[in-house]
């Protein structure tokens, strides 16, 4: 019965929110890349520089604030580069992307060795605490569960509600989402395919940088090297599951928290039966068959991976 | 603004400086985080110069370190023809690793022209049936290549680490999780006495040119090349693109899986799981550099290999960080991306309004 019992707890409940929150940054940025036609496998190193940038402003005394502004700005400008090669240039999406992970993992990896070339164990920053929230934070069961998070979990989940009314109910979300489906039809009515693309790209890698900046700022207090650890690819399976809706990327984003929290603590009951690596590998295992049920019906949007010119058709 | 405008075909000269510029770009952008590291750029970079061609011992570390590139590079150049995104090159690495001891450390005791190329065979195998997964799921469920390579590193690398606590843990190696040593009639022999390279190299050679030949002058690599550059007209030419796409995916697969035999027969001798450092990633950057072709991967294996022997040396001599060689390699990718487009189009200045000057 000890297996039920976990769903009781509310240290579990916490921990699924925890682990779920990078994961809804992420999505929501992969998802506003890809609505707008551009699919951004630069997430992976996005992470990492938003982790490693984020963490390394407050550390030089800019504070949290300017440590998520640090972070967005660094996710911002390798959107840009993305965006530069992808949608005026037309390169490979899959390649762009790769090669943004790889400059962006290997650019903070040097920043962070060169500022700090001979700490043993890396340095600690004062970061978020969970914000005591009144009433609700002292809820038997929900208070914990639900009410003892940092400011930046409670940002992520304001965030799934404004991409949601963006992209849905305004001017800019509606043609955000035409350049994704039918380019030329954007063209037609004078808008910029090109930047409303670089701009959603932008956008986009902003979040996924704020993603990466909670594990440094929240989860954690210090950057390590290999922290991110697939999460943005996660993010990527994620945003086809959720069919490129927000709402949906947030439950997404829960289950898969809600399932990494209960394997980590099925771990300490059967932990003697079975390795740790199995548990371990239950995340990506757990992203490749949500791809697999989803991807056949998957709807996507018509224009994703095709780059569009001015004056072709 | 600037208009672009393809070239009737793209030039042989251009298809050849695009990559060599595309590594001068790299190496002058790279030079942006060393100055602000504070290092003189003739000394680090005549430091990474030496370490990578400076004697004959440095230059055999580089091409021990190319023998793997070669490989996987191979794999990916593969695979790209067909647009078949393969990022999961070193999983396929760590695949033929793993095969490579399992068959190797005593399983099978024979002679060395028996043993040596069920090992290789052996990689191979495990390396193809890593990446036909990938490849089935993508020709039945429509599912992503790229994120089922991706996330299948994670989970090949946590199945190394386990068996290497578990059941391909060596009992002598004092708790460490490594393999038990490869016997000696499954070892790739070095080339010349008294330095590294080895025989994993002449087996990199061969494959190049035999990918080379298949591309070039069979069935199989007409269908390749014409799934990749338009797969609705194979299809109307009556080619099957999913059996293709699959064929591709073996051969990808078993080049990467070569790879890791190579490393584990030819250099370390047993297996660890940290013993690739992104070989398979660094695949990719070979491959595009190249252009693709066979024989280009060669030379852009030597190239990005001196890179990688170049920064440990002179990150061991002046104490710069040996990221730096990851981002000479990333940034190398980027610029022969952008380098590609110079070689495809013509770049006409238009004058501010747009009209043709």
């Amino acid at each position: 019965m000890e297996f039920l019992e976990i769903f009781l707890n509310e240290n579990f409940w916490q921990a699924a929110i925890r682990i779920a929150t990078p994961l809804i940054f992420g999505t929501l940025g992969a998802l506003i890349c890809e609505r707008a036609g551009v699919l951004n496998l630069g997430i992976e190193g996005i992470f990492t520089a938003g982790a490693m940038s984020g963490w390394m402003a407050v550390w030089l005394g800019a504070g949290l604030a300017g440590g998520l502004l640090t972070a967005m700005i660094v996710g911002a400008i390798l959107g840009l580069l993305h965006g530069i090669l992808t949608v005026p240039l037309g390169l490979s999406q899959h390649v762009s992307g790769i090669g943004v992970t790889m400059l962006a993992t290997s650019l903070a990896y040097f920043t962070y060795r060169t500022t700090l070339p001979d700490v043993t164990s890396p340095p600690r920053i004062e970061a978020f605490q969970p914000l005591d929230i009144p009433v609700l934070s002292d809820l038997p069961f929900l208070g914990p569960a639900l009410f003892q998070h940092t400011f930046m979990t409670y940002l992520a989940f304001f965030l799934v509600f404004v991409v949601a009314w963006v992209l849905k109910s305004t001017p800019l979300g509606l043609a955000i989402r035409a350049v994704g489906d039918n380019p030329s039809s954007v063209d037609s009515q004078g808008m910029s395919v090109y930047a409303l693309r670089i701009g959603a790209i932008m956008a986009g890698s902003s979040l996924m940088a704020l993603g990466g900046a909670f594990l440094t700022m929240a989860a954690f207090d210090a950057f390590f090297f290999g922290m991110v650890n697939g999460r943005g690819w996660i993010c990527i399976a994620l945003t086809v599951f959720a069919s490129w809706k927000p709402r949906k990327a947030l439950l997404g984003a829960l289950l898969f928290g809600a399932f990494e929290a209960y394997q980590v603590r099925l771990q300490t009951e059967v932990g003697s039966f079975v390795p740790g690596e199995v548990f371990l590998m239950a995340p990506y295992i757990l992203s490749i068959v949500a791809l697999i049920i989803v991807a056949r019906s998957a709807d996507y949007p018509r224009a994703l991976l095709v780059p569009w010119f001015k004056g072709e058709r | 603004m600037i208009r672009m405008e393809p070239r009737a075909e793209t030039s042989r000269r251009i298809a050849i400086i695009a990559p060599i510029a595309a590594v001068v770009v790299a190496l002058v952008l790279a030079a942006i985080p060393l100055l602000a590291a504070g290092q003189n750029l003739g000394e680090a970079y005549g430091l990474m110069f030496k370490g990578a061609f400076g004697s004959a011992f440095s230059f055999s570390e580089t091409l021990t370190r190319a023998t793997p590139l070669i490989l996987t590079g191979l794999a990916a150049a593969v695979a790209f023809r067909a647009k078949f995104w393969n990022i999961g090159g070193e999983g396929q690495f760590y695949l033929g690793a793993l095969a490579a001891v399992a068959v190797g450390t005593g399983a099978i005791s024979a002679p060395a022209w028996i043993l040596l190329p069920l090992v290789l065979i052996a990689g191979a195998a495990a390396g193809a049936v890593g990446l036909i997964g990938p490849a089935y799921l993508k020709t039945r469920f429509n599912t992503d290549e790229v994120v089922t390579t991706l996330l299948l590193n994670f989970i090949i690398i946590l199945l190394v680490q386990m068996l290497l606590q578990g059941a391909l843990k060596d009992p002598m190696s004092l708790g460490w999780p490594q393999s038990e040593p490869i016997l000696d009639q499954a070892i790739l022999p070095p080339l010349v006495d008294r330095f590294r390279v080895h025989w994993g190299l002449i087996v990199a050679l061969g494959a190049a040119i035999a990918i080379y030949i298949v591309m070039r002058h069979t069935v199989l690599g007409f269908q390749l090349r014409a799934v990749g550059e338009n797969p609705h007209a194979a299809r109307h030419a009556g080619i099957s693109v999913s059996g293709t796409m699959l064929k591709a995916a073996a051969i990808s697969g078993a080049l990467a899986g070569l790879a890791g035999v190579s490393e584990v027969a030819g250099l370390k001798g047993y297996l660890t799981s940290d013993i690739s450092p992104g070989f398979g990633y660094a695949g990719i950057v070979v491959a595009m550099l190249a252009g693709l072709s066979p024989i280009g991967v060669v030379i852009s294996s030597i190239f990005i290999a001196a890179i990688f022997v170049g920064a440990d040396s002179m990150s061991r001599a002046i104490g710069v960080s040996n990221y730096l060689a990851d981002l000479v390699v990333a940034l190398s990718l980027l610029c022969v991306l952008v380098g590609g487009v110079a070689a495809r189009y013509k770049f006409r200045w238009m004058g501010l309004k747009g009209r043709e000057v």
